[in-house]
């Protein structure tokens, strides 16, 4: 379709059917039957099959109309597309509808403080008893953990197997007695990650996804669509100005809680936006030393965009795995955001030492500063990525490794 | 604008690339770059009067493909990656785009068809090969049309039949057409790091010469982005062959008993270099793009150019690197690219340079 009939499509439908006066999950249900919800979903799931591109529009007639979209912030993209490309249809049923009406919030339960990197090292432990899995172990760095009403889990059921084969994968209800999320305060004050505790947790056998042992597989699905998302912008859900209507007041209620960890995630790509206005307002423009390091960031920039359109296009056509091209996407994402903190610096040079409300640009540029390190961890190390870059895209052999045979035997910490 | 190459493009990638790996393999690359004349008449003729790489970009009119800045890249790209030694970059690239864009309809009409067609060589002479704010400094037309100065550096003059000289005259900058023969021309050849690139000293003393056009200040920005796309792209060919090849490298090199490729410092070098190669090919691919469209980042051509000439000595320093004592050889051919690479870092604008050029141009949109 083209950007045109798919802007008179949107414009009619929400002509027909956009109300300010609806509750908020009543106008996401009549969305989600309108096939408007998640046009880039399949048409036997809420959506239209449509590319990324069209999607776009879509989201831009809804911001031309203040219209309210289907709920998008935080982990819970990770957990509709995880479910989209491995669940069974009795779980998409059940699982991505609350998803998009915004009724459920997901966070993601990967790391462990004795694996991060090393992922498929985890031993959080997933037994069956009585047709049930029972869930002991800890977990930790979990964005939005402390409000999550599910998580997604991996856990090692069998203990036998090399590392890989023994993981399983589960939709955790956070609403019970057996898991506990504390908070956790980062180096630039915001507690964004928690650490959380499961203790005899029970899922059901209906929320294994993917099949007992396929854990690993399902992950790694996870992963990649993580880190795609690192080198996408991420587009503003919010709807700017004070609009008058009973769904906005329900729809900021939702923003503010779900968005709340991600209020810096900006700051930690490095606000390259900001760079040429806070030259230009210190005057640090007109030395010859900082435009260079200014001009290298904008080739950096640009030539990641543009680089990362063409691995799109190219993925659409079908030639190029996903892990790999989000990968690259990610280190250039770690590369940019260092490169504009260093170029921050030298804007702000002494002021760099201040932070808060009486600091450059009301404190966003110190948040910068302590924020950038994060990219460069989250969501896989640059490290792990440049190991995935040498070895799945340049072929590179793999180097010696001390972890095969059963997962029992390895070497880990304490 | 187009952000992916068509069919037709992908089918002339695939031919000139067919052509220089068969007419120019590095054996014969190695020969040209030690003949004083630098390039063999058998494989010129071959490429450019048969081939049409020459033309390219010219005008149908005027014997040409009626290609863009997208097609000329393809050629320059593939040019860049297989070394190949002779004087395309200097006729069909530099003089080719300033008859384009500076030279009167009649002239055009005159000139371009033996440029288009390899059976004129001819090289641009400008006396700044750092900036375009510099050219007309040294060179300057009397006003019986006599030409006299010095251009430190021409590319090929040594070799050209036809040489198109920027002058500054009482109007301003012109372009004049200088026989090779003509009287008061000096060209005498430069010893040069890269041999694969023949320079030489031009000097002029009341030289006879014809104008051929006006080179208004827009003009010659013009001339330089489009030289800067098409030896980005130059560059970027070197670079991904450098790349190539050094990563093949560490694969088969086997020390402490694994592939040296196995080895982490080794890997994650050659994954920041994929990195910077690729942001570097997507920016230079910009620039043609831009040009051809006429629309985008009016400095995109010097992000390009500062891109790719800095990927391209990255991809050269690990090239060398990387293949440890074997690759400080003579014998190995790693050197030819790094020298390449040198050269072209430097010609038309130093990656700083461009990076001033481009936040000038910055400044001044905002
Ligand atoms: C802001 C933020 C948000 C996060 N959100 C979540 C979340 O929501 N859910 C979740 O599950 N996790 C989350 N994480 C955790 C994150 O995925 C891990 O921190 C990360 O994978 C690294 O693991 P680690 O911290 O155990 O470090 P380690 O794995 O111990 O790494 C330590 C150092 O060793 C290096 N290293 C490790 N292995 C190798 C190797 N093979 N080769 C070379 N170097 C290596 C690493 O690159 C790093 O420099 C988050 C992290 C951050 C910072």
């Amino acid at each position: 379709m083209t950007p045109d009939r798919i802007r008179s499509e949107v414009s009619a439908w929400l002509d027909a059917n956009w109300r300010v006066d609806r509750p908020l999950i009543e106008w996401r249900n009549i969305l989600l039957e309108g096939g408007w919800a998640a046009p880039h979903w399949p048409e036997e799931w809420y959506g239209r099959g449509f590319t990324l591109d069209q999607t776009a529009v879509v989201a831009e007639v809804f911001r031309e109309r203040d219209a309210v979209p289907a709920a998008q912030v935080g982990p819970r993209g990770l957990a509709s597309e995880t479910i989209l490309a491995c669940g069974s249809d009795d779980q998409k049923r059940r699982f991505l509808r609350p998803i998009l009406t915004g009724e459920h919030t997901w966070c993601q339960l990967f790391s462990e403080p004795g694996s991060g990197s090393d992922l498929a090292g985890l031993s959080t432990r997933a037994e069956l008893k009585d047709g049930k899995w029972i869930i002991n172990g800890q977990k930790v760095w979990n964005t939005s953990a402390h409000h999550a009403d599910f998580g997604l889990l991996v856990a090692r059921s069998d203990w036998d197997v090399p590392k890989h084969q023994g993981i399983s994968y589960f939709l955790l209800d956070m609403r019970q007695p057996g898991v506990e999320a504390r908070p956790l305060r980062q180096m630039n004050g915001h507690q964004s990650f928690n650490e959380v505790f499961m203790t005899n947790a029970v899922v059901p056998p209906e929320d294994l996804i993917g099949g007992e042992g396929n854990g690993w597989h399902v992950a790694k699905t996870t992963l990649s669509f993580e880190r795609r998302g690192f080198s996408r912008r991420v587009r503003g859900s919010s709807i700017d100005g004070a609009k008058q209507g009973p769904i906005y007041e329900e729809y900021e209620e939702e923003l503010r809680i779900a968005a709340e960890p991600y209020t810096w995630y900006p700051q930690r790509e490095g606000r390259v936006d900001l760079v040429l206005p806070r030259a230009r307002e210190t005057g640090t423009i007109a030395d010859p030393a900082t435009r260079q390091e200014i001009a290298k960031l904008i080739c950096l920039y640009t030539g990641a965009r543009l680089a990362s359109d063409s691995a799109e296009a190219s993925r659409k056509a079908g030639t190029t795995e996903i892990i790999p091209a989000g990968s690259i996407g990610k280190l250039a994402a770690s590369v940019i955001a260092r490169q504009a903190s260093h170029v921050h610096t030298m804007i702000s040079r002494a002021d760099a030492m201040l932070s808060g409300p009486d600091s450059a640009a009301d404190g966003i540029i110190a948040e910068v500063l302590v924020s950038v390190p994060a990219i460069s961890i989250a969501g896989g190390t640059d490290e792990i990525q440049r190991n995935i870059i040498s070895e799945r895209v340049l072929g590179m052999p793999k180097g010696y490794r001390a972890d095969q045979g059963p997962f029992r035997d390895i070497k880990r910490n304490a | 604008m187009q952000t992916e190459f068509s069919k037709e493009q992908n089918l002339l990638r695939d031919i000139v690339s067919r052509a220089l790996r068969d007419k120019s393999p590095v054996t014969a690359v190695r020969e040209s770059m030690a003949t004083n004349r630098g390039y063999d008449p058998v494989v010129w003729q071959e490429l450019c009067g048969d081939a049409g790489l020459a033309g390219v970009h010219l005008p149908e009119v005027h014997g040409g493909a009626g290609g863009g800045a997208a097609e000329l890249g393809i050629v320059a790209e593939e040019m860049g990656r297989t070394l190949f030694c002779g004087p395309w970059f200097a006729s069909a690239v530099m003089a080719g785009t300033a008859l384009i864009e500076a030279a009167d309809e009649e002239d055009r009409g005159a000139l371009l068809p033996g440029v288009a067609d390899g059976s004129t060589i001819a090289t641009l002479v400008l006396d700044d090969l750092n900036d375009p704010a510099g050219v007309g400094g040294s060179i300057s037309s009397a006003a019986d049309g006599k030409l006299s100065g010095t251009a430190a550096m021409v590319l090929d003059a040594h070799v050209a039949d036809l040489l198109l000289v920027v002058a500054s005259g009482a109007g301003g900058l012109g372009l004049h057409a200088v026989e090779s023969g003509a009287s008061g021309l000096t060209i005498e050849p430069l010893q040069v790091v890269d041999s694969t690139r023949k320079l030489s000293r031009v000097a002029l003393a009341d030289v006879p010469g014809r104008c051929v056009g006006e080179v208004s200040g827009d003009a010659l920005n013009r001339i330089w982005d489009r030289i800067c796309s098409a030896l980005a792209h130059e560059i970027i060919g070197g670079a991904q062959h450098l790349f190539e090849t050094t990563v093949n490298y560490t694969k088969e090199r086997f020390q402490f008993g694994r592939p040296i490729g196995s080895f982490q410092a080794l890997k994650h070098r050659c994954a920041d270099l994929l990195l910077e190669i690729e942001i570097a090919r997507a920016l230079t691919h910009h620039s043609a793009r831009c040009l051809d469209a006429g629309a985008g980042e009016p400095w995109a051509a010097s992000m390009a150019k500062a891109a790719a000439a800095d990927a391209c000595m990255s991809a050269a320093r690990a090239g060398i690197q990387l293949r440890g004592g074997i690759g400080f050889t003579w014998e190995n051919d790693t050197h030819l690219w790094f020298k390449r690479a040198k050269g072209s870092e430097v010609l038309f604008g130093t990656p700083a340079i461009h990076r001033e050029r481009m936040m000038t141009m910055l400044e001044g949109a905002a």
